[in-house]
């Protein structure tokens, strides 16, 4: 009953002392009497699973590396899928420990249900426009993906590319007819690679992450858009302790700088 | 009726058919407990998440979520592709079947395992596998792509190609079943009589086994409406071009669960439906293939 409070005071504090984050909604619960968990590193040990976002891929995979290694006897399951389909497994009671989503709003689908009590934001992200290496729609910029014969794969609405690939073409008032809408960014990225897409719409940091199988097209600034990622640790973790002492090392120096390593923003 | 013609029926009865009569005849009238309760865990398993379905349904607003466009794009397009594989499969699976059946030559039983491969393929490795194939890159469809302009991802026809690779398979292993446990006396009398080979394919043979073809095809059609795996991979998913029934199923999920609900009911139905058309075949206690 207190573990809650307790993680989000928690990770609220670091993230603040830490990367000067801000924690959204902390619910009540004072953080005074109750030792952030990350100290006490004895009980921080057993396995936990983490759900995350598509695009968390690569860096999740690495900091789980990190983090059991700093933490002998811990072992970090990651799952990764769109943050919506994560969020309905949580919500229909899959085992998992801890929830880092890639949209505040896909996070408060999961916050409103009870599955967790808050959450802090660790990252930032936005969009780029990825293209094979021989560019076979010759795709120079934004406006490209409008023009006819151009295929273009972008995540479907519900997972938060998509909803920020809506979010940048309505800024830029453009009209895109993509030849599919993909569960996940990866699966956008992947079709990119494959090159059976002439352009896919992705973070920024999914390009930095396919190296030289993909080239990346800036969208301008003033038509991007942004999406946050909120990570929480969930009401019904076995393992509160390690879930904490995981999403504390997600917002410490160690966690931001694989972060920004991987092109994310802080938030 | 009358005890003669029974008799007389008997005695035509096939030697499986007089097995299979022999042994129903003498089930035993109890049931043992150490079978009986494992017996009702394997029926609770198997219905209740079906009941689940069922009890959950939004039954109010099952009209309005059908009627809505996605829904009815959905369902069109699952319609008519999973109708157009089936008509495929029939053209190209029962010359397979006649092939595999009615010919010997070597390799012929790895020809036979190659083509029956999807039966238990995971169907998303089919997706990716008709993708590195009849993808723009793919060792195929980059000749399609150079020479006719032509890619198939993404397009109502990866859908009907996904659907056919999963489901051909199911009609060829029904077909081919029929047509080896069909009485050759019948062609050869016909071929005797002066009828050409193609004559005796298409006047006796196709008649005689017709129900197991009709069989086949309904199989084939319902395995072809419930496709997803390969689906979503070789043909991607956007509503009205490629999203499936399946795929519309999986994405109302994440967004509108009643939605999911209704759409899994509609399949649901036409699973049944499928089973009712194919009872005297599966639902005969103890009838074999």
């Amino acid at each position: 009953m207190h573990r809650f409070p307790l993680v989000v005071a928690a990770s609220g504090l670091i993230a603040v002392a830490m990367t000067g984050c801000s924690s959204t909604n902390s619910s009540a619960g004072s953080p005074s009497g109750s030792q952030p968990a990350a100290l006490s590193s004895a009980a921080v040990t057993g396995p936990i699973t983490v759900f995350a976002a598509a695009s968390l891929t690569e860096t999740f995979t690495e900091i789980a590396h990190q983090f059991e290694a700093a933490n002998p006897g811990t072992t970090v399951t990651l799952s990764f899928a769109g943050s919506s389909a994560l969020a309905t497994q949580i919500t229909s009671g899959a085992p998992a420990d801890v929830f880092a989503a890639a949209s505040a709003q896909t996070m408060q689908t999961v916050v409103d249900t009870g599955a967790a009590t808050g959450s802090t934001t660790f990252a930032t992200n936005v969009m780029e426009i990825a293209v094979p290496p021989a560019n076979p729609g010759t795709v120079m910029q934004l406006s490209d993906l409008a023009k006819p014969g151009v295929k273009v794969a972008v995540c479907q609405d519900q997972v938060p590319c998509g909803a920020a690939t809506g979010q940048v073409f309505a800024n830029a008032q453009l009209a895109v007819r993509p030849v599919t809408l993909e569960p996940d960014v990866r699966s956008v990225l992947s079709k990119v690679t494959l090159g059976e897409v002439d352009a896919g719409v992705v973070y920024v940091t999914d390009v930095h992450s396919a190296g030289d199988k993909v080239t990346g097209v800036q969208i301008p600034a003033d038509v991007n858009a942004a999406t946050t990622y909120p990570i929480t640790t969930l009401t019904d973790s076995g393992n509160a302790t390690t879930a904490v002492a995981f999403a504390n090392y997600v917002l410490s120096l160690q966690g931001q700088s694989l972060l920004s390593a991987a092109g994310f923003a802080s938030p | 009726m009358d005890t003669a013609n029974q008799s007389r029926r008997a005695t035509r009865l096939s030697p499986r058919e007089r097995q299979r009569r022999a042994r129903t005849g003498t089930a035993p009238r109890s049931i043992p407990a150490p079978l009986l309760a494992p017996a009702l865990l394997a029926v609770a398993f198997l219905v209740l998440p079906l009941a689940g379905l069922v009890i959950r349904a939004p039954w109010g607003r099952i009209p309005e979520i059908l009627a809505s466009s996605e829904a009815l794009l959905a369902l069109r397009l699952s319609l008519w592709t999973s109708t157009l594989a089936t008509v495929i499969s029939v053209l190209i699976g029962v010359p397979l079947a006649w092939v595999l059946s009615r010919t010997r030559f070597p390799g012929q039983a790895i020809l036979r395992a190659l083509v029956t491969l999807p039966l238990v393929l995971p169907p998303v490795v089919g997706g990716v596998a008709l993708l590195l194939a009849f993808g723009r890159t793919g060792f195929i469809g980059r000749y399609l792509d150079e020479w006719f302009g032509l890619t198939i991802p993404f397009t109502p026809i990866a859908v009907v190609m996904a659907e056919t690779f999963v489901a051909m398979p199911f009609l060829v292993v029904t077909v081919e079943g029929a047509l080896r446990a069909a009485d050759p006396g019948y062609e050869e009398a016909a071929a005797t009589l002066g009828a050409r080979r193609m004559t005796v394919f298409a006047r006796v043979t196709l008649p005689l086994i017709a129900p197991s073809l009709a069989a086949g095809a309904v199989l084939c059609w319902a395995r072809a409406l419930g496709e997803f795996g390969a689906t979503i991979t070789f043909a991607g998913s956007l509503p009205g071009v490629t999203q499936t029934m399946p795929i519309a199923v999986y994405y109302a999920l994440e967004t509108d669960p009643d939605a999911a609900i209704a759409l899994s009911l509609v399949l649901l139905a036409v699973s049944v439906a499928v089973l009712v058309a194919l009872r005297d075949r599966w639902l005969r206690s103890g009838a074999g293939t």
